[in-house]
């Protein structure tokens, strides 16, 4: 019988290091002795529950969520997906968060004091719950790049920044979404802490015309892989639970 | 050549950054935007078990806290059962075993209210001693941290995952310690994210 067993290994060489000293906060934020593996237990196999009454509908459309006299600056886009495991199955009903800049470039945090204009009309943050195949959609306006104080003259690409919950804590996520042809993502030492250039490529989203609407809005596409899981074959390892 | 494996790649972590809060915890951002922020009551109501508060700082390698971190908190209830169904017990009514904290913006201390889990089932019929499943997200952490809190006032030896711990000084990062405060129990634990103190974290 097959049952579902530990989360595969979460594959460190994809996934970028604690330390990466481009990226100067994590030096002074990033540890130093070896992370100890634990083999999946009930703590780790479980994870919080979310349902359509811990949201409200509009929570995903970012264009109204916060708009009170007309709506925000900027160009408009969809931004859709799917959420699925690493053995690409969907994952259902599950909370998937965002935040990002306004169109200038500027957060609605207080905080930040970059001079781009606060935008009346933009919250800059949403939510939604993923249907029975794992899918998911947000409307909003693309975002503006920033500069940031990393080295003088650094400036983040435009991005939207995703949390993601699964099934599990061990799927817990938080990564960005960057926009197809955007010059600032190769120069980026926040996106370059990720060491492969394919696992780069996971995270620019692709321009959807598809799924755009005409005289619109805009789309792109972002599918978001969450750990997936080993099945029992011969053993039972998870036995007690 | 040989036959391509299909699975998929996990997508690669970025930064919670600076502005987590917007996110995450919008109203610490300085707004009001969602009817119900989600995270700030973990153990509901009609939990049963012993209502505690964790308090701490998280410090860097320099020693000094951070002030802009977002903890996560994962529990059971105090009869050792998750709110989930691979959990192998029910909980109560509103008890969902899940937090979510930020820290003062000036000083750096965070804290949460729950009630104190019960012992879980670990592997192949062990029994894991009480604790709290923590993920730590940062600017300048570029993937989640995953850490776990133990109670001083339990019998803690017979942990499996503790004692995976070699340096016994090391495992003493992992214990919150109890003080019984004139308006209730306050379990202390700080987490140092780098250094000879540094918590130790998990691979999980």
């Amino acid at each position: 019988m097959r049952k579902p067993a530990e989360y595969y290994q979460r594959d460190r060489h994809w996934q970028p290091p604690a330390l990466d000293r481009n990226y100067k906060t994590s030096v002074t934020r990033s540890p130093k002795f070896a992370m100890i593996s634990l083999v999946n237990t009930v703590s780790e196999i479980t994870g919080p529950v979310f349902g359509h009454d811990d949201i409200s509908p509009i929570d995903n459309d970012l264009l109204k969520n916060y708009a009170t006299d007309g709506d925000p600056i900027g160009e408009r886009i969809i931004v859709h997906g799917r959420v699925l495991d690493e053995n690409a199955r969907p994952v259902p009903d599950t909370l998937v968060e965002i935040w990002q800049a306004n169109a200038g470039g500027r957060y609605r945090h207080k905080k930040d004091t970059y001079l781009a204009a606060i935008d009346p009309n933009f919250g800059g943050c949403g939510r939604t719950l993923t249907d029975e195949n794992g899918y998911y959609f947000f409307r909003t306006v693309k975002p503006g790049a920033y500069p940031w104080r990393n080295w003088l003259n650094s400036w983040r690409p435009a991005h939207i920044h995703i949390s993601v919950f699964g099934e599990a804590f061990a799927q817990r996520l938080i990564t960005q979404l960057y926009f197809e042809g955007d010059p600032l993502i190769a120069q980026c030492p926040i996106v370059n802490t990720v060491p492969d250039p394919a696992a780069v490529d996971q995270l620019v989203a692709r321009l959807d015309m598809n799924a755009s609407i005409p005289l619109d809005t805009l789309a792109y596409k972002f599918d978001i892989i969450l750990r997936g899981r080993r099945s029992t074959l011969f053993e039972n390892r998870l036995e007690g639970n | 050549m040989v036959q391509k494996l299909d699975y998929l790649k996990e997508t690669p972590s970025q930064t919670a950054g600076p502005y987590v809060h917007i996110g995450l915890a919008p109203g610490a951002a300085g707004f009001d935007i969602y009817e119900r922020e989600l995270g700030w009551d973990i153990a509901g109501p009609n939990a049963a078990g012993e209502r505690i508060r964790v308090e701490g700082t998280v410090f860097d390698g320099t020693g000094a806290p951070v002030k802009d971190v977002l903890i996560e908190a994962w529990q059971a209830n105090a009869a050792g059962f998750y709110a989930h169904r691979e959990s192998s017990g029910d909980v109560e009514q509103g008890f969902r075993g899940w937090g979510r904290v930020i820290t003062d913006f000036d000083t750096g201390l965070w804290g949460f209210d729950t009630v104190k889990p019960g012992p879980v089932a670990g592997q192949n019929g062990t029994q894991q001693a009480p604790h709290i499943n923590l993920w730590i997200v940062a600017r300048g952490i570029n993937i989640g941290l995953n850490t776990r809190l133990y109670f001083s006032d339990e019998d803690n030896s017979a942990d499996p995952v503790l004692n995976l711990v070699e340096q016994d000084h090391r495992r003493q990062t992992l214990i919150a310690h109890r003080h019984e405060m004139a308006d209730g129990v306050v379990y202390k634990f700080d987490i140092t994210l780098q250094g000879d103190a540094e918590t130790v974290f998990f691979d999980i």
